[in-house]
């Protein structure tokens, strides 16, 4: 894109649709409200306020970017279409039977997430496929058009296609889609094997069925957007994030729905990639933490890093388990429940525990004086002092910080023989704990040292916990950026077109075939090359090669990524050199004598990005003004300090404070630890440091 | 003020130990080789104080492995010494004993050290997929015909490995490959759990455990009491009969619920079978104090003193009380159905609050696959050992239907069929629900589920049987009725054995249908819409809605209609 290019991010998030217009190096944003019934309305009032903020018209924009949590939450409300499944003989209830187990060990009254859908509504055929690609039964298309006619009778609107190893040999889900199409014209179908080719039948067959869930009313939903942008006298090309953390054309959105759920949150990890570019960094954490949950993803050399399956709609306080996977290139986050809103309280080992309930906007926290007495997250950082009663949210909330005491005392204080103030900080440190265990575990899955990396903090709640985070983490250096608020909708604008093809075939390095891995890597890039030239025809573009390798006979494979080099020219001792490296630095050693075999190829393509402008470092240090002093309470040291009050629009390049201070604006407030020092950088972004204690 | 920070700085140590054993069974997941690890969760993880209590365990695992770790480390200490410990050592075991409760499962503990002191030890267990000998099943006649018995020694000593192990180990072993991998990846684990231990331990400046285990010991110990005193006190007998092996086996259960304890005696329970299904008492410890925490303090993390209350004995040579040389490679077989005799007798304690009986075992079986022995096959053909975790229904609760398909009480996780498919040349035809072997009840049992099994061309195979309730399907409670019996053909229909190893020849299979929950309370009172969602699911055939619950023929004719127009019916 050139530089003065007309392009808008859109964000629809479960409360607000967040705008961003770019033009050039300028920037306007705004914040409407979701119109859940017609989400397309918030996007055009917040599209002609954007456009009337940069004083142009709306016909000028040349670019839309839209991610939505429309896809996410049409499968956590279980508001789809009219689906049917189709799957093997003897394998009816794969999205039933999940995995036999309980997420809850303890509790007798467990109750598991119904599937999507009903029992009535999965059909089976008599066909089989084997583990190694070949026809056990051979699919009679006799029984196919039988079932459709049944099929035709019950009026479904969307049917997804899933039978075994198809990931393997997807033949009879197509001669399923030709009879479909043949018989049923009108009905949308989705194939496992298109949608989700991975081994592992209850994941790739929950994708499948939760595609053809959402298929007829995202396509409907993308539909009328078009529809209302062209009546508006918009003509641009519209674009989709998608969770993978790229962008596809409104077409391949429209096929393949699920691809697009959590796509707000991977706007985040690319916002913060793009600042971490800008900064030249490496490894960078990056933590979103807003009224309800916080986000974790690490981003290495500038790219969030993906997984290939994730778990949607948990429905028991966020546990792994509790949802449905869903096997999709996806950037790989942590969630948990843990945020401003969530509520407090004491459990029978007199613990204090915090989230995943929460106070949501109404009634609040407790300091909103809207009737909650809960201490929540938000009335802990008011009587810490990270707060201003006076000022949060730019004035329009007064915070009441004798309720939020009130609450404290009552729910922890009395139970543990506390003050309000004790009480407060213990409620957040468990809140902070909590947050850094999810962060070490992400780190100890992925075989990373936090101690190396940067954090990058965004989202209304982050500022206030990041700097403690950091102590917690050993992390040196957090990065605040401007626009936090509207992160994912920036992130947009920053993500490449991208696609990610992968497809499960199996290969041992001790049967290592050149011919084989040429030809499946060649057919992916196709694949994924031709989605990205669908949205851009001339833009240079680049593939990024992976094989997922593991140990013969271990469950979970370790992407291992190929040069182009080696994936053009394959060879297996270069393979099992690169494994081994990735393994050792995973969990420590190498095991002698194993096989080691190939499950997954993928194949991700994408444009390269616009070059990204280095930031010049701050160099001079001049101390920034304060406007006056505040007690807050320093978690590390244990007690309460005088900390200066500094207004964040009144920084200019160069500010340096010296903690411990609050750094206010109108969105958050940003808290700087006794243990830190902060820099007002070339762009705004506040760049926090340890104070290197040993020059003292 | 300081004693108040420790208060909060305690909290979060507590936490974090919590975090640390979570990160050691993930790490083990990841690289652990059988699939009854990797895919099954047939784990456990836990961190321990230096005189061997154990501090925190994580949440994923087995209840099996669980509480039985507990007791391991102190055996270690005491076969190891504290003058043998050293920086980098890593111990094994898999005394059924002194480890959990058979050979197949293995132990390792680490110690771990801070500035050259040692200051507690990690522990983690996964169930291996051979261990030597008959192979798992239960036909052994004693330990000795089980496999390979490894007394508690040394894995490593001072971070060398003992090659002399791994060499008999490799001897020994069917898939040497996958086990000496678990092996490794067990003593990986530790070394994770034990990183972070330390990390911990430089951050809030510590040099010992004792501060924070007297903190969690003291909260854990207060709250388990707590519950137990909210409890009106009493005794109660129960009992329940199942299939065993060669005799059936009778469970006696008394409880004594006292104000600071639990006593749960095992007196009258059957003797040891000559079969390898006799439970070491470390296992039937286990699921007992399982099956009562569920009930009455499920809210409290395991550690040594949430666990203390608990009070579990046998008498010696009972089936649940086996000492060595008793075979005892399938103990889970009757461990696992222990929480249902425990629920027997709480439920005249505590009404209302337990479920009824369920499939209690899991549904396991192994096959062990090879070229057909009767003709010449290709050279493709090959041998493989693939262990399969399946369930049955479990039992209904005093306001909820049974789940279906679900383990309890083990804590496991089937494995995807496709990824069993690959471990070997086995092909699983069918693995979906079984209608109508719920119990009937106003509130039904969860449903068992039907498999059928077979070979890839020019294979034959063993299948050895793990099942139970061929002969003593789930009772119900409260007017609820019984749950679905086991059963096991082959193709042919002829009836095969619930346990014990059995020949399928070339082009064989082997059907199975796993039992059903029991169901509780009087099926009459059961929500009519339920049952008109259930027969529209095809959870109970037209029939058992009718005479059990008393739809009409119109009914069911307008479910049929709805299901024709792809309806939900809820």
């Amino acid at each position: 894109m050139s530089q003065t290019s007309v392009r808008m991010g859109v964000d629809i998030g479960g409360t607000f649709t967040d705008v961003v217009l770019e033009i050039g190096g300028r920037s306007f944003s705004t914040k409407v409200l979701t119109t859940y019934v017609a989400p397309e309305n918030a996007i055009i009032d917040g599209m002609k306020q954007v456009c009337e903020l940069a004083s142009i018209s709306v016909s000028k924009i040349d670019q839309i970017i839209h991610g939505t949590t429309l896809a996410t939450n049409a499968l956590i409300e279980r508001r789809g279409a009219k689906t049917a499944l189709i799957t093997t003989q003897g394998f009816r209830d794969v999205i039933e039977m999940r995995s036999e187990s309980r997420f809850e060990q303890y509790d007798l009254n467990l109750t598991l997430p119904e599937p999507l859908l009903a029992r009535q509504q999965r059909y089976t055929v008599n066909e089989r496929v084997s583990a190694k690609g070949g026809v056990l039964i051979p699919l009679d298309r006799a029984e196919v058009e039988s079932l459709v006619e049944t099929i035709k009778i019950a009026g479904y609107e969307s049917i997804a296609v899933g039978l075994m190893h198809s990931y393997l040999n997807s033949r009879h889900e197509e001669m399923i889609r030709e009879v479909l199409i043949d018989k049923l014209p009108g009905v949308s179908v989705s194939l496992s094997s298109e949608v989700s080719p991975q081994m592992r039948e209850y994941e790739r067959f929950n994708t499948v069925v939760a595609n053809a869930y959402i298929k007829p009313m995202m396509k409907s939903y993308l539909d009328r957007l078009g529809g209302q942008l062209q009546n508006e006298g918009v003509s641009c090309p519209i674009f989709l994030m998608h969770s993978g953390g790229g962008i596809i054309s409104i077409e391949s959105a429209a096929e393949f729905p699920v691809r697009l759920v959590e796509s707000g949150p991977a706007g985040g990890a690319v916002f913060a990639a793009h600042i971490a570019s800008q900064y030249g960094l490496d490894k960078v954490l990056s933590f979103d933490m807003g009224g309800t949950t916080a986000k974790i993803c690490l981003i290495k050399g500038q790219a969030p890093k993906t997984s290939r399956v994730f778990e949607v709609a948990r429905s028991y306080r966020f546990k792994k388990g509790s949802g449905m996977p869903i096997s999709i290139p996806v950037i790989d986050m942590v969630e948990i429940g843990a945020g401003g809103g969530s509520l407090a309280h004491v459990d029978s080992m007199r613990q204090i525990r915090v989230g995943p309930e929460s106070a949501g906007s109404e009634p609040g926290p407790a300091c909103y004086g809207r009737g909650g007495d809960r201490p929540a997250v938000t009335d802990a950082d008011l009587v810490l002092g990270k707060l201003d009663p006076d000022n949060f949210a730019g004035g329009s909330i007064k915070l009441d910080t004798d309720s939020a005491s009130q609450s404290l005392l009552s729910v922890v204080g009395k139970k543990l023989d506390l003050d309000a103030q004790t009480s407060a900080y213990g409620l957040c440190e468990v809140v902070d704990e909590n947050m850094a265990n999810a962060a070490r575990v992400h780190a100890v899955e992925n075989g990373e040292d936090l101690a190396e990396y940067t954090m990058i903090a965004f989202g209304g709640a982050a500022p206030l916990h990041a700097g403690r985070l950091c102590e917690k983490l050993g992390v040196e250096r957090l990065l605040v950026p401007t626009g936090a608020g509207v992160g994912s909708a920036i992130g947009f604008l920053r993500a490449p077109f991208s696609f990610e093809a992968n497809r499960s075939v199996y290969m041992r390095l001790s049967n290592f075939k050149v011919a084989v891995i040429q030809h499946i890597l060649s057919e992916l890039e196709t694949e994924s090359s031709s989605f990205v030239r669908s949205c851009d025809a001339n833009a240079e573009m680049r593939s990024e090669y992976k094989a997922y390798m593991r140990y013969t006979g271990q469950g979970e494979e370790i992407p291992i990524v190929l040069s182009k080099e080696q994936a053009l020219n394959p060879d297996a001792s270069t393979f099992h050199q690169l494994f081994e490296e990735d393994y050792i630095g995973l969990f420590g050693r190498a095991v002698e004598g194993m096989d080691i075999e190939i499950t997954v190829w993928s194949v991700n393509t994408s444009t390269i990005p616009v070059a990204v402008t280095a930031i010049d470092l701050s160099v001079q240090f001049v101390q920034a003004s304060s406007s006056g002093e505040r007690r807050l309470f320093d978690p590390a040291l244990g007690e309460n300090v005088q900390a200066d009050i500094i207004l964040r629009n009144s920084l200019e390049a160069d500010s340096f404070i010296l903690g411990p201070a609050v750094i206010t604006e109108d969105e958050t407030t940003i808290i700087l630890p006794s243990s830190r020092q902060a820099i007002c950088q070339t762009d705004g972004c506040i760049d926090i440091q340890r104070i290197d204690t040993t020059q003292h | 003020m300081t004693k108040k920070h420790s208060t909060v700085a305690s909290q979060v140590m507590w936490n974090r130990l919590i975090s640390v054993v979570e990160e050691q069974a993930q790490a083990l997941i990841r690289t652990a080789f059988s699939t009854s690890v990797r895919e099954a969760g047939d784990l456990s993880a836990g961190v321990y104080a230096v005189d061997g209590q154990m501090l925190a365990q994580a949440v994923t695992g087995t209840p099996g492995h669980v509480n039985a770790m507990a007791d391991s480390v102190a055996h270690f200490i005491r076969r190891i010494g504290y003058p043998n410990i050293f920086e980098g050592d890593v111990y094994v075991t898999n005394d059924p004993w002194e480890g959990t409760g058979h050979l197949h499962d293995i132990t390792v503990v680490t110690p771990a050290f801070h500035q050259g002191q040692h200051v507690g030890f990690l522990a983690c267990t996964a169930h291996v997929v051979d261990i030597g000998g008959r192979g798992f099943g239960a036909d052994g006649n004693s330990i000795y015909e089980e496999g390979l018995y490894i007394p508690i020694m040394k894995f490593a000593e001072r971070g060398e490995v003992n090659q002399t192990l791994i060499a008999i180990l490799r001897g020994n072993v069917r898939e040497p490959d996958q086990v000496v991998g678990d092996f490794y990846a067990l003593a990986t684990c530790n070394e994770i759990g034990q990183r972070r231990l330390i990390d911990m331990m430089a951050e809030f400046e510590i040099s010992k455990l004792d501060g924070i285990a007297e903190f969690i010991m003291e909260n854990s110990r207060r709250a388990t009491l707590e519950c137990i005193a909210a409890l009106k006190p009493g005794q109660a007998s129960g009992s329940m009969t199942i299939d065993g092996y060669s005799n059936p086996v009778e469970i006696h259960v008394s409880l004594d619920i006292q104000k600071d304890r639990i006593i749960c005696d095992f007196t009258g329970t059957s003797g040891l079978d000559k079969k390898g299904i006799n439970v070491p008492l470390v296992y039937t410890k286990a699921y007992a104090c399982y099956a009562l925490k569920c009930a009455i303090a499920p809210e409290i993390p395991n550690n040594a003193a949430s666990l203390a209350p608990f009070e579990i004995d046998a008498p010696e040579n009972c089936i649940v009380n086996a000492v060595h040389p008793a075979p005892v490679a399938l103990r889970h077989v009757i461990g696992h159905m222990i929480p249902d005799a425990v629920y027997n007798a709480l439920d005249k304690l505590l009404p209302d609050t337990v479920p009824s009986e369920g499939a209690g075992t899991l549904c396991n079986f192994q096959v062990s696959l090879r070229p057909r022995t009767d003709i010449q096959v290709p050279k493709s053909a090959v041998r493989a050992e693939v262990l399969a975790f399946n369930s049955g229904g479990a039992g209904a609760r005093p306001t909820l239907d049974g789940l279906s398909a679900t383990a309890f009480p083990s804590g496991v996780k089937t494995m995807p069929v496709e990824a069993t498919e690959h471990t070997g040349p086995i092909i699983i035809w069918r693995k979906e629900l079984r209608p109508d072997s719920g119990g009937v009840g106003e509130f039904r049992g969860g449903l068992g589920q039907y498999m059928e099994v077979g070979a890839t061309e020019d294979h034959e195979f063993d299948f050895s049987a793990m099942f139970d309730r061929v002969d003593h399907p789930a009772r119900g409670r409260q007017g609820g009725g019984n749950g679905a019996p086991t059963t096991i053909t082959r193709g042919n229909g002829e009836l095969m054995n619930g346990k014990g190893k059995q020949f399928v020849p070339s082009g064989g299979r082997v059907l199975m249908a796993f039992p059903g929950g029991a169901g509780y309370g009087d099926p009459a009172k059961r929500d009519l819409n339920l049952v008109r969602r259930d027969y529209a699911r095809g959870y109970i055939s037209a029939q058992t809605a009718k005479q059990d619950y008393g739809l009409t023929d119109e009914d069911i004719n307008n479910v049929d209609e709805q299901v024709k127009q792809g309806e939900e019916v809820q």
